[in-house]
């Protein structure tokens, strides 16, 4: 909560609900919980203990909304299935969505970093069902975790009962039993249980051991554009859903033209007879509105949908939208040849994942292996030229092999060295070139030296080599050669 | 020759070329500006919509510096954008800049596998929008070959194929038939002493293995300058034997 019309932060903080019979506190900040506040004690108590707390209203209607607001956020940017894990979180289907942002744990990070430029504080498990996801985010203990596949029921087991998401009035009762964590509940005999508690509480346990399916409903946002086919006969071949894909994509496009947009992220569910929802979608890197580049795009993926026992309806978002104005193109004199290449990118891109597809700018730095740094195709960074002039081999070893090598100090090329078992006589040499150690870096690199050569060999070979340590000096290197890289 | 086994020749060759359905483009080459390789180019020169393998010789099979420059310098100078496949992890991208490849041009595809690789590479021929796509591989199987061919027939998209091989012995596949045009090998060869220390622009022997509608042939060559140029020492160029080799630049 910030501006001035916040209550102060040096005082402990706590909302008041109610639970049914009395008001309690729902929720308690940090300092609230450091003075011994809790959720769920009586408002009436806390007041009479704690006097200079801060009591107001919560208000979960508005934070409801403010919930789907966070949902429809993330659906934009991660994944086409998001729904509000009420009444604090998120829960986020990323299958097949996380390549596009270097894999599970780089989503995650990303996540993270944006909900924290947003003022909120998060912390974000993964694994294989909703159930184990929930539970491992709230009492798992570390900040994020990924639990690997298969691995979750292992994970579950030590939790508390609480992770279940069972039903407040339950929690004493099964504690009194003597079960406190899910590997103790779910080693016991179902039917005693059952008839106690009801089915409730082992359709929990089934959801979050995976035994039972539960679907994510995507969270609804009347703002996004939507095009939907009903079947009245489930369909199933490839080839329908492909002709269906571009009826949509053709209704879509006239869609996002009336409305002036062009679309960055388009999400395609199938849902199938059996209720369960397929979904693919497609990205680009600039605002589209093309209906032949969309489907194209988006015909590329319908291999990955199983669609069981047929599909009985479509639905096509438009998830993430910008504004598309209408270009004219001119007659030119200078008639362009060659179409555009960013449609290739995008299908590329689409097909193999975000990191696959760069461009390679050089960087201003005197370390070789730090000299490049690779960025999205769309990018308009040119990097700096400043190592432009300097022979670089095609070939760089990512860890430079330590060669034998003989040469006069401090400032000869070798004249002979063996590397990987074969010994080559030098002819002819470029050299020293010195590059120096970036202590702003590291520190351990602060006075390190290496001086790199180029050497041609007996065969017309050509490599680049260098020793650490300039010769004179001990404390810059320790006189070792290695082999960097090879030449034409 | 007399001018009427001239006309049949052209006749025939048109034939064959009908036969191999070369005729369907205006074939367009991009030559290297060196007469003496042109001349054993069909055309003139290294044909556009086509594709070329190039691999290294010795040492180069396995690690393909020599290829990687010829290619780059044969790329740069179709003049357009460049896509760069690869799955090594030992390619250092500025270094293309040498030979004319410089970032603003040519972007790069990491692929996890060959076949990640294939598939690319075959989208970004069929695409037309790049001038020449680059890709380094290993195994180039003769269907695989076609695919790419057709690919780059289609869209006048130049195809390199540059072969790299794990292990020495594997490089033995490079005698395999293929649907490329031209087959390249190139080998360091040791430079000319410079008047100087220091080392010089790199030398190459360059062997044309394989050649469509034409014949092998090797070069000694020095490697690609900055705008990917490569040229026959001067020493080589100034013999005379050159101007008496009668060449007429076909037209197609």
């Amino acid at each position: 909560m910030s501006g001035t019309s916040g209550p102060s932060r040096d005082r402990p903080l706590v909302l008041k609900g109610s639970d049914g019979r009395r008001r309690v506190i729902s929720a308690a900040d940090d300092l609230a919980l450091q003075v011994g506040a809790r959720v769920g004690m009586p408002v009436a108590k806390a007041g009479s203990l704690f006097s200079d707390l801060v009591i107001l209203d919560a208000d979960p209607v508005a934070d409801a909304v403010a919930l789907e607001k966070l949902a429809i956020w993330a659906l934009r940017l991660y994944s086409p299935n998001v729904a509000a894990d009420a009444p604090d979180g998120l829960i986020l289907d990323i299958q097949g969505a996380s390549h596009l942002l270097g894999g599970e744990a780089g989503l995650i990070e990303d996540a993270m970093r944006r909900l924290g430029d947003l003022g909120i504080t998060a912390v974000a498990a993964l694994a294989d069902t909703w159930g184990a996801a929930h539970a491992v985010a709230r009492y798992g203990g570390q900040g994020h975790q990924i639990i690997e596949s298969g691995k979750s029921g292992e994970a579950l087991r030590r939790l508390p009962v609480e992770a279940l998401r069972l039903p407040a009035e339950m929690l004493p009762d099964l504690h009194l039993l003597g079960l406190d964590t899910i590997g103790e509940l779910s080693a016991k005999p179902r039917p005693p249980l059952a008839k106690a508690f009801g089915n409730k509480l082992f359709r929990r346990i089934d959801q979050a051991f995976g035994r039972t399916p539960e679907p994510i409903e995507p969270v609804d946002a009347p703002e996004l554009i939507k095009v939907q086919r009903v079947f009245a006969e489930p369909i199933g071949a490839p080839e329908t859903i492909e002709k269906y894909t571009r009826r949509l994509t053709d209704q879509m496009c006239d869609r996002l033209e009336q409305a002036g947009l062009g679309v960055r992220r388009l999400d395609l569910h199938f849902t199938r007879v059996d209720n369960r929802v397929e979904t693919v979608f497609i990205a680009t890197a600039k605002p589209v509105r093309e209906p032949k580049r969309l489907a194209r795009l988006l015909c590329d993926k319908i291999e990955t949908v199983d669609p069981g026992y047929g599909i009985e309806k479509m639905v096509m978002t438009a998830a993430f939208v910008e504004t598309l104005v209408m270009k004219q193109t001119l007659a030119s004199f200078e008639v362009a040849a060659r179409p555009d290449v960013e449609d290739l990118w995008d299908v590329l891109t689409n097909r193999h994942g975000e990191g696959c597809l760069y461009r390679a700018i050089p960087t201003a730095t005197d370390i070789p292996e730090r000299g490049i740094k690779r960025l999205p195709p769309g990018s308009v960074d040119t990097g700096s030229s400043r190592n432009a002039d300097y022979r670089r081999p095609q070939r760089l070893y990512r860890k430079p092999e330590p060669i034998m090598a003989l040469a006069g100090l401090p400032d000869h090329p070798p004249r002979a060295f063996t590397w990987r078992g074969q010994r080559y006589g030098v002819t002819c040499a470029d050299g020293p070139e010195r590059v120096q150690g970036e202590w702003w870096v590291s520190d351990r690199e602060k006075g390190k030296v290496r001086d790199y050569f180029v050497l041609e060999v007996e065969n017309g070979e050509r490599f680049w080599v260098f020793r650490t340590g300039d010769g004179q000096h001990e404390s810059t290197g320790s006189l070792i050669w290695y082999m960097h890289g090879k030449f034409e | 020759m007399s001018v009427a086994s001239t006309a049949t020749l052209t006749d025939l060759r048109q034939q064959i070329e009908g036969i191999e359905r070369v005729y369907r483009r205006a074939r367009t080459v991009l030559p290297f500006d060196v007469l003496a390789i042109d001349a054993k180019l069909p055309g003139g020169g290294l044909a556009l919509g086509a594709l070329h393998e190039i691999a290294g010789g010795g040492a180069g099979a396995v690690d393909g510096a020599a290829a990687v420059a010829l290619a780059g310098g044969i790329a740069a100078r179709t003049g357009g954008t460049v896509l760069w496949c690869h799955y090594s992890d030992d390619l250092f991208e500025p270094a293309l800049a040498r030979f004319g490849l410089t970032s603003d041009r040519v972007m790069f595809f990491k692929a996890r596998d060959e076949r990640d690789l294939l598939s690319a590479f075959e989208e970004a021929l069929r695409h037309g929008g790049l001038t020449a796509v680059v890709g380094e591989l290993a195994g180039l199987s003769h269907l695989t070959s076609q695919r790419l061919q057709l690919a780059a027939e289609q869209t006048g998209t130049m195809a390199l194929a540059v072969r790299r091989w794990r292990r020495h012995v594997d490089a033995r596949e490079y005698g395999l038939p293929t649907t490329s045009f031209t087959r390249w090998r190139v080998t360091a060869i040791p430079s000319a002493p410079l008047p100087v220390r220091g080392v010089g622009r790199a030398k190459w022997h360059l062997e044309l293995m394989r050649c469509r509608a034409g014949n092998g042939a090797d070069f000694e060559v020095e490697a690609c300058n900055a705008k990917g140029l490569i040229a026959i020492p001067a020493l080589l160029a100034d013999r005379s034997a050159e101007a008496d080799e009668r060449h007429v630049r076909a037209v197609s």
